[in-house]
């Protein structure tokens, strides 16, 4: 645990710790911001249409869960501003801390009588208001970050990760996902295997590390489906993939009815509000896992399209931070942030649409639920951190 | 950045710029490349259409009088998804649906199946809808019964009774009809997929006669509400809310009364064969204005009753409408009843006759009997006659004189050795006249008859060779006496040719030769009105209920026959003579009315099903009044006996009911028609309120 608390200090051409608000602001990555934004008012404008006339037919509020996602976005921004206020070099102090609260977390939402169960997982925390927390959002930030502060403890400028290293940091990685596959969340569980191939194999460590690594990967997942450790529910979603018949009222209906949407959508799209799909709730839990859903039949595959440009920009600029930062450090929290979004978008998108099985991941800053907003945008702030930082 | 770490990370960067290639070809495919596909898909999802069938359009008689019209039903259903998850499937309640319909158990329960669920052959009444919507048992149910089931839900559990619209066949004047009219059905699966109309599941549609001919016109447009559904099939919005447009009606050129008399005639000389000991197993009966081929009325025997499909077809009536043992009612002998026509055939051979130089008004021999090659022909309906002209020839349907000229014209042609430049007198007179060509009447299912002729043979020689040559094999067992045999043989090795015997036979409507009685309904018409061939019309006009005229049949010539004006007026004589003096002088003696036509007795080759030979055909062909001839009216009775006895009666019963005649005097006030015939107004449709003309 040495390593945890053993800080550096590198030399930095700005000032280190807390800046000014305009300081930090004026440093940003404004192409990066920009696409978030786009991402982050699209999202909103998507849950809106999502969820307005079924709300307006039971006589609810038409608005509430726009609120909600705007209060969501809110909050989310304000962390991902106080994210960058601090040096990044300073959060690396303050991993252990983060990795431990999140593991505790995972630990809590297990015990009987806290977690709530939703679809089968039990995934999340009750809070007073009707809030919920799900502590494997915040968990992956501290893989990121716990990961790449042990596979950028090097000792001299052209040493690479050791092998202890490569172990220690797997078991930051394992312990969070250990406990994730336990509620069981499969999405997330892939989403940190992700960050983990994406850190190691950019941190310089053996590539045989990255070879072996998929390897057990799909071994793993092989020997899980086998021995009945995936949940019979993940087994019939991947099943319904391959034959969409399989399952047909359940999530094959889910998948079929998720194409049909967007395939019916059109280059143009139905209009913002007058998709037929989304207003008859064809398609459930559109307004989070399934939001691309409403995005292909209102905006079509302009909208879509424009979409997926937004996640390109994004990754553009990310990578383009990543590259330029000299810090390996902050080189490899880009890289596991990259890992996560890329993995996650590719996951999400790809599921509405057959590409991939289906597992529960929101897709990232367009989704409604407040943990993955916040865990989002916290990942942002860590992007900006660097590039203000790395300038 | 070492290098490793470099290369990851450019590895990394291309990875992810694939995956986002990926959505964006796969965003590409779903939306633009297949979206069509998509939308469609979509649109069955959301919505749901309410089908309300339209009110059917009337067929109805020359005065607006309904043949056929929808009138208000009660239907009974039985509701598949209550019944089957009952710990019996149902069966209880359908047996108590079963003794207050009185419909037997097995039948009722045929008709709550779905048709795959049945074995095929069993498959009778089946339901060819869906199991999701309840399954009609019978519209015709009583007030009482309906009562019972809604008052008794409990104990009916899963049927229930609704008021639909039924197809109605009043028979106001006790016509039946059934042969022209036909009968409607649900719609079929194929129905359902024709890409040329567009139908849905509970609809009713004609299936045959007119209410198939004159399906798109009776048919009308349903209203058809179409609602955006909800997941939970909540209606969220009507996308679509259309009323039904009622079908036009189809007003014919029958007459009721007619065709209530016409009926009656055909089945009382049915009787009268039979009481003089034949067999006379169907017949057909039509009465044609020959001025415009209009038919008046057209009867088929053995007939059936077209209101059975709404009280719900049972098995049993089902296997009868094609059993040999009650006749074959579904089959309308006049126009797909072919036989011999026997002497009425004599008509066109006077006329081929005379196109080969043959005098009429000379004296021809008339024996007993006459040799054709080593065969010897007899008189059939006469004996003996001596010299006599032609006129007494035809009254008297002497058959050796025509042995004679066709026996010389064949020779002439060359006989077993054809030459190249055949005259083929007989054969080509009889295509002109349409033998062998459908009338084109406006009804499905017309059949062509046969002209055999030399084609015919050479093609029927083909098609049976291996079977003439190989007939020891071949034929049945009963079918292999001497006779046959030697016969099989002969036509083994030159059946291809026209021999001695077909070309006599022939030219008396004997042999191969086939016509349905309404083709020489349409030819005897022509010899009256003076050589022209009508299409026979059974529809005079399409009217809106409203009525306005959608479209009018005027007559339509179908040809002239081969007829000289010396043609015309020797037949017009002779077919005169036939009912004063020759074999229907007994029949007409003393009827007021001056019919002119033609006896005929035609001979058929083979067996009934209990090995008794065939009885003759019964025919009589005619038109009147004699000097300016109106109608034409043709009676066929099959395994009738004679053309004289039997036919030529029945036909008088009609012209009697035509003009109006009891006894030997004719009341112009009991006539169907005014003293210039049919009129052809097209009346006012009110089926509803409609009543017969009193007169």
């Amino acid at each position: 645990m040495s390593n945890f608390l053993h800080l550096r200090q590198r030399r930095s051409r700005r000032t280190f710790g807390i800046g000014s608000l305009r300081e930090n602001l004026s440093g940003v990555d404004r192409l990066l911001m920009a696409s978030v934004s786009a991402l982050l008012i699209l999202g909103s404008l998507l849950v809106w249409a999502a969820t307005r006339s079924w709300f307006a037919s039971q006589n609810l509020d038409p608005q509430y869960y726009l609120k909600r996602h705007l209060v969501n976005i809110v909050i989310g921004g304000l962390l991902a501003y106080g994210t960058t206020l601090i040096d990044y070099r300073m959060i690396r102090a303050y991993t252990p801390f983060l990795w431990g609260f999140s593991v505790l977390g995972l630990i809590f939402v297990l015990l009987p009588g806290v977690g709530s169960t939703v679809n089968g997982a039990k995934s999340w925390i009750g809070l007073p208001g009707g809030f919920q927390l799900q502590p494997a959002e915040l968990a992956k930030i501290a893989v990121v970050a716990g990961m790449a502060m042990l596979l950028s403890e090097i000792r001299d400028i052209d040493s690479l990760p050791s092998h202890s290293d490569v172990v220690k940091a797997l078991a930051v990685a394992l312990i969070p996902m250990g406990l994730i596959m336990l509620q069981p969340d499969l999405g997330e569980a892939l989403i940190i295997s992700s960050i983990v191939i994406g850190i190691i194999a950019v941190s310089g460590a053996p590539s045989r590390w990255v070879v072996g690594l998929l390897l057990v990967g799909l071994l793993t997942g092989f020997v899980a489906v086998k021995a009945g450790v995936i949940h019979q529910y993940q087994v019939k979603r991947l099943q319904s993939f391959v034959d969409p018949n399989a399952d047909p009222q359940q999530s094959g209906y889910q998948l079929r009815q998720s194409r049909i949407t967007i395939g019916s959508g059109g280059v143009l799209g139905r209009g913002l509000f007058n998709g037929p799909q989304t207003n008859g709730r064809f398609v459930p839990e559109q307004q989070t896992d399934f939001i691309f859903t409403v995005a292909g039949e209102e905006l079509g595959f302009v909208g879509s399209g424009f979409i997926l440009f937004c996640f390109f920009i994004f990754f553009y600029r990310a990578f383009l931070i990543a590259r330029r930062t000299s810090d390996p450090f902050g080189r490899l929290v880009c890289v596991g942030v990259i890992a996560w979004f890329a993995f996650q978008t590719f996951e999400n998108i790809g599921m509405t649409m057959g590409l991939m099985p289906m597992t529960g991941v929101p897709l990232p800053f367009m989704s409604y639920g407040g943990s993955s907003m916040f865990a989002n945008m916290i990942a942002l702030g860590l992007l900006q951190n660097v590039h203000i930082r790395s300038r | 950045m070492n290098s490793r770490s470099r290369m990851s990370l450019l590895v990394l960067q291309v990875l992810v710029i694939s995956l986002l290639l990926a959505l964006f070809g796969r965003l590409f495919y779903l939306q633009v490349a297949d979206g069509l596909r998509y939308q469609n898909a979509a649109l069955s999802i959301q919505s749901r259409d309410i089908v309300e069938p339209a009110v059917r359009g009337a067929i109805t008689d020359r005065a607006g009088i309904p043949l056929a019209m929808d009138r208000a039903g009660l239907e009974i259903t039985v509701d598949r998804s209550v019944i089957d998850k009952m710990p019996d499937q149902g069966k209880a309640v359908i047996l108590k649906l079963s003794s207050l319909l009185k419909v037997k158990y097995p039948d009722l329960y045929a008709r709550t199946r779905l048709c795959g669920e049945l074995p095929v052959g069993q498959r009778t009444g089946c339901w060819n809808g869906t199991r999701y919507q309840p399954i009609p048992v019978t519209k015709l149910a009583t007030e009482a019964q309906a009562l019972k089931i809604l008052e008794n839900p409990d104990y009916y559990k899963g049927i229930d009774s609704t008021p639909v619209p039924i197809r109605s066949y009043p028979s106001l004047a006790g016509e039946n009809a059934a042969h022209i009219l036909g009968y409607t059905g649900g719609v079929t699966d194929a129905d359902l997929s024709s890409t040329t109309k567009v139908y849905y599941r509970n609809e009713t549609i004609g299936k045959t006669g007119l209410e198939y001919q004159y399906e798109p016109y009776l048919h009308g447009i349903p209203g058809i509400k179409t609602v955006i559904v909800d997941r939970k099939e909540a209606i969220t919005q009507t996308a679509r809310d259309t009323k039904p447009i009622p079908g036009d009606n189809v007003i014919t050129n029958i007459d009721v009364r007619l065709q209530a008399a016409t009926e009656k005639a055909l089945a009382t000389s049915v009787a009268r064969s039979r009481s003089l000991g034949y067999r006379a197993d169907s017949g057909a009966a039509i009465v044609m204005d020959v001025k415009t081929g209009a038919i008046l009325a057209m009867a088929s025997y053995p007939t059936y009753d077209p209101n059975m499909w709404q009280k719900g077809l049972t098995v049993q009536q089902a296997k009868d409408l094609f059993s040999e043992n009650t006749g074959v009612p579904a089959l309308s002998r006049a126009i797909q009843g072919a036989y011999a026509p026997a002497s009425t055939f004599k008509a066109l051979s006077v006329v081929a006759a005379t196109k080969a130089g043959y005098n009429m008004n000379a004296l021809y021999d008339c024996p007993a009997q006459l040799k054709v090659g080593t065969q010897v022909f007899h008189n059939f309906e006469t004996k003996s006659q001596g010299r006599i002209n032609m006129n007494d020839a035809i009254a008297v349907s002497c058959d050796t004189i025509w042995y004679q000229i066709a026996f010389d014209l064949w020779l002439k042609d060359g006989g077993l050795f054809p030459k190249k430049n055949l005259n083929d007198y007989f054969f080509s007179n009889a295509a002109a006249f349409h033998i062998g060509k459908a009338t084109g009447v406006d009804l499905p299912g017309e059949i062509n008859g046969r002209l055999p002729n030399r084609a015919w043979k050479q093609a029927y020689y083909d098609a049976n060779k291996k079977f003439f040559c190989d007939y020891k094999n071949r034929a049945r067992k009963s079918d292999l006496t001497p006779y046959l045999i030697a016969i099989a043989h002969e036509n083994c090795l030159d059946g291809n040719k026209l021999r001695a015997g077909d070309a006599v036979n022939f030219a008396i409507g004997q042999g191969d030769t086939l016509v349905t009685p309404l083709q020489l309904t349409q030819i005897y018409a022509a010899i009256a009105n003076g050589g022209t061939l009508w299409k026979p019309q059974i529809a005079e006009a399409i009217v809106k209920p409203n009525g306005e005229i959608v479209k009018q049949f005027s007559k339509v010539s179908d040809g002239k026959a081969p007829l000289t004006s010396s043609d015309v007026s020797f037949l017009h004589q002779a077919l005169r003579a036939v009912a004063t003096k020759g074999t229907a002088a007994g029949v007409f003696a003393n009827f007021p009315i001056e019919v002119s036509g033609k006896t005929g007795t035609g001979q058929v080759l083979g067996r009934n099903a209990n090995g008794s030979a065939k009885d003759d055909t019964s025919w009589f062909a005619s038109f009147a009044p004699a000097a300016k001839p109106q109608y034409a009216v043709v009676m066929m009775v099959s395994q009738g006996g004679f053309g004289a006895s039997v036919s030529a009666v029945g036909v008088k019963d009609i012209y009697s009911a035509i003009y109006g005649v009891t006894g030997n005097t004719v009341n112009p006030k009991k006539a169907l028609f005014s003293s210039t015939g049919p009129s052809y107004i097209i009346p006012k449709v009110d089926p509803k309120n409609a009543k017969l003309p009193t007169k």
